[in-house]
């Protein structure tokens, strides 16, 4: 068994592998465009072919990058982010086609290379991690620039009734969606230097142990400002996302329970606070709980159309779902966005559906597996804390969709038409490569230098050392190791 | 085309999704079962280090396998501290422990200094080197003073952290 382990455990870069399964994901990906056409008896034009070259050639871009910068990154997350973009350039495809307005598919499809190029670029410059943890306070501010930016007058513009959005002339942007980076950097960054004062330090009340107000300070503030300013922006998903990284992030670095309880006390408190004092989201509430009223379905504004509509779709999708292009998913409003779940639910079925979920599942434990990998503190949080933006975004979308929690509006990760969603998880993707490769690579630095020299105190040559307290020395020194000790 | 091969087509695509996913999960193989693993490796070292201990009594002078050409041990692993459960697979190259980044095992440990200590290999052993630390290195319980070999098992005691050989 431990030869087995042994074999296992030695470090492989498996690119061959990544190539492999990448290749099956831009035969899904792109195949499920052109199925699209053929179903919908649209003509192929050659844009089709352009569209798949450029796409595939992004790809197998970022694999070539994998090879030369981080051998050995974990080759499972670009097959399955590559799936599910290409799955949901398709399904944007689609809905244009049916809408027949301006087509998002041309803007989705430019996006996806410049997120690409831009984590390809990251991932080429910041080689390592670990150099993130050094901005670690000037990523705190970068967030709190990035939250406060839609409320600039001028700058900020407000759609459907959330001002979360950033007009830059020629595009709007989301700053939130890279201030989820920032935040999680800084979480990660905070944690892993003053966890243990955090545990340690403070007074113990009963049986929970409260902190230090200075330890735990920078990390309330933060949290205070993300959620007063989202609260301000009329944007549930993105607060509720905020929170929920905060709270893993915290209990992964620090394993006390009790703060989770704290934590979760304080969102019945805000969550009742919001309902009761803000309408936006107290109409969302009331959709949530009353979707087949009438009255609340024939809502001018804020109705449960889009929610109701939505579950028809994903009814009429049944089991096997009606095949690409063969539903109606363009009844419901922002099915291209919000509610693309629902689109892929009523044409891929169940058992689609299920198999993009399972998707998710598999770039979650990814992402958690390369948290566990890595040795350093600042990487486990980090890798945790994407993790957590990934799974969150998907279950606050999907909750919404299915009715489980009141619908916020979030993006799904990889699938949903929208820019700076699209950007900020490509750029997750190769922050957590980058931790994957700390994680899995061999443990082969160069040649140390000796750091103390002969004449530091405590410290003699292990070279003349060596054979007084062994028996016979055993061998010559290699030369590596002589190297090391000159 | 035919309503038949489109339907074809369509059950094609839900197929390759799931083959996709069954791949990964095949090609992931063992790779999520961590704990398990450090756990039956902890087990295993914990035994052969009972049954050496009364081996470790001996003189410093006569190894029983003198002269003998042994195989260097190959993983550093951390059975006490924060990074309990860590392993290292160590190469040919010296390896620098304490809780500056830049070291190979950066301790997550409050009382390790930023280069705390060193190890590295020399023919078919290792030595552990003291790198002027604030509260020292302890080798089987006596501080290390000067640089010594460390047998497998012997605990290596830097703060709250204890590391180990393995072979």
């Amino acid at each position: 068994m431990t030869q087995v382990d042994q074999v296992d455990t030695a470090p492989r870069p498996r690119r061959g592998v990544e190539l492999v399964l990448l290749l099956l994901a831009l035969i899904i990906g792109v195949g499920a465009k052109f199925m699209v056409a053929v179903t919908m008896e649209e003509p192929i034009t050659p844009a089709y072919y352009v569209a798949t070259g450029v796409f595939a050639a992004v790809a197998l871009a970022f694999h070539v990058v994998l090879r030369l910068r981080a051998k050995y990154a974990d080759p499972f997350v670009l097959p399955i982010v590559v799936t599910l973009n290409g799955l949901g350039i398709a399904m944007i495809h689609r809905l244009d086609l049916s809408s027949g307005g301006d087509p998002v598919e041309p803007r989705q499809l430019l996006w996806t290379v410049v997120s690409a190029v831009a984590a390809m670029v990251l991932l080429w410059l910041l080689r390592d991690h670990r150099r993130l943890r050094q901005l670690t306070y000037i990523s705190l501010v970068v967030s709190l620039i990035l939250l406060v930016l839609p409320l600039i007058p001028g700058l900020g513009m407000s759609v459907n009734g959330a001002r979360i959005w950033v007009n830059l002339g020629f595009a709007s942007f989301q700053p939130a969606e890279i201030g989820k980076i920032t935040l999680a950097v800084f979480f990660a960054g905070f944690l892993a230097n003053s966890r243990d004062l955090i545990l340690l330090a403070g007074r113990r009340i009963g049986p929970m142990q409260l902190p230090r107000a200075r330890d735990l300070g920078p990390l309330f503030i933060a949290w205070i400002l993300a959620i007063g300013v989202l609260v301000v922006q009329n944007d549930l998903g993105n607060s509720i996302m905020f929170f929920g990284l905060f709270m893993a992030t915290l209990y992964v670095a620090t394993s006390r329970l009790s703060w989770i309880l704290i934590g979760l006390a304080l969102v019945a408190v805000g969550g009742v606070l919001a309902v009761v004092t803000v309408p936006h989201v107290g109409q969302r509430v009331d959709v949530w709980l009353h979707a087949f009223d009438p009255e609340i379905y024939n809502r001018e504004f804020g109705g449960s159309l889009q929610i109701v509509q939505g579950l028809f779709g994903l009814a009429n999708g049944g089991l096997a779902g009606t095949g690409l292009g063969g539903g109606m998913p363009d009844r419901v409003p922002l099915a291209n966005s919000d509610m693309i779940f629902a689109s892929f639910g009523e044409e891929l079925g169940m058992v689609g559906l299920g198999a993009i979920l399972m998707l998710y599942l598999l770039l979650f434990s990814r992402f958690m597996r390369a948290g566990l990998g890595t040795r350093d503190a600042f990487g486990k949080l980090l890798a945790v804390g994407f993790a957590m933006v990934l799974v969150l975004q998907v279950f606050v979308v999907l909750g919404g969709i299915t009715r489980v929690i009141p619908m916020t509006g979030l993006a799904t990760p990889f699938l949903a038409a929208g820019g700076s969603a699209l950007l900020a998880n490509w750029l997750i993707v190769a922050l957590v490569l980058l931790v994957s490769h700390a994680a899995r690579r061999p443990i082969v630095v160069g040649p140390m230098v000796n750091a103390t020299g002969e004449s530091a105190a405590g410290t003699e040559s292990p070279a003349r050392q060596a054979p007084t307290h062994t028996a016979p020395r055993p061998t010559a020194p290699t030369d590596d190791a002589a190297g090391g000790a000159r | 085309m035919s309503e038949l091969a489109v339907t074809v087509l369509q059950f094609g695509l839900l197929l390759l999704l799931w083959i996709l996913i069954l791949s990964i999960v095949g090609a992931q193989g063992r790779d999520l079962m961590v704990s398990k693993k450090s756990r039956a490796s902890t087990a295993a070292a914990r035994s052969a280090r009972a049954s050496s201990a009364p081996a470790e009594e001996r003189g410093s002078t006569s190894t029983p396998h003198a002269g003998v050409q042994r195989p260097r041990p190959r993983t550093l692993a951390v059975t006490d501290g924060p990074l309990a459960g860590t392993t290292l697979e160590l190469g040919s190259a010296p390896i620098m422990m304490g809780r500056a980044q830049e070291c190979t095992l950066v301790l997550d440990d409050d009382y390790a200094s930023g280069k705390h200590a060193r190890l590295f290999p020399q023919g078919s052993r290792w030595f552990l080197e003291d790198l002027g630390s604030t509260n020292g290195t302890w080798l089987a319980e006596e501080q290390l003073t000067r640089a010594s070999t460390v047998e497998p098992g012997d605990p290596i005691r830097i703060g709250k952290t204890v590391l180990e050989l393995r072979t």
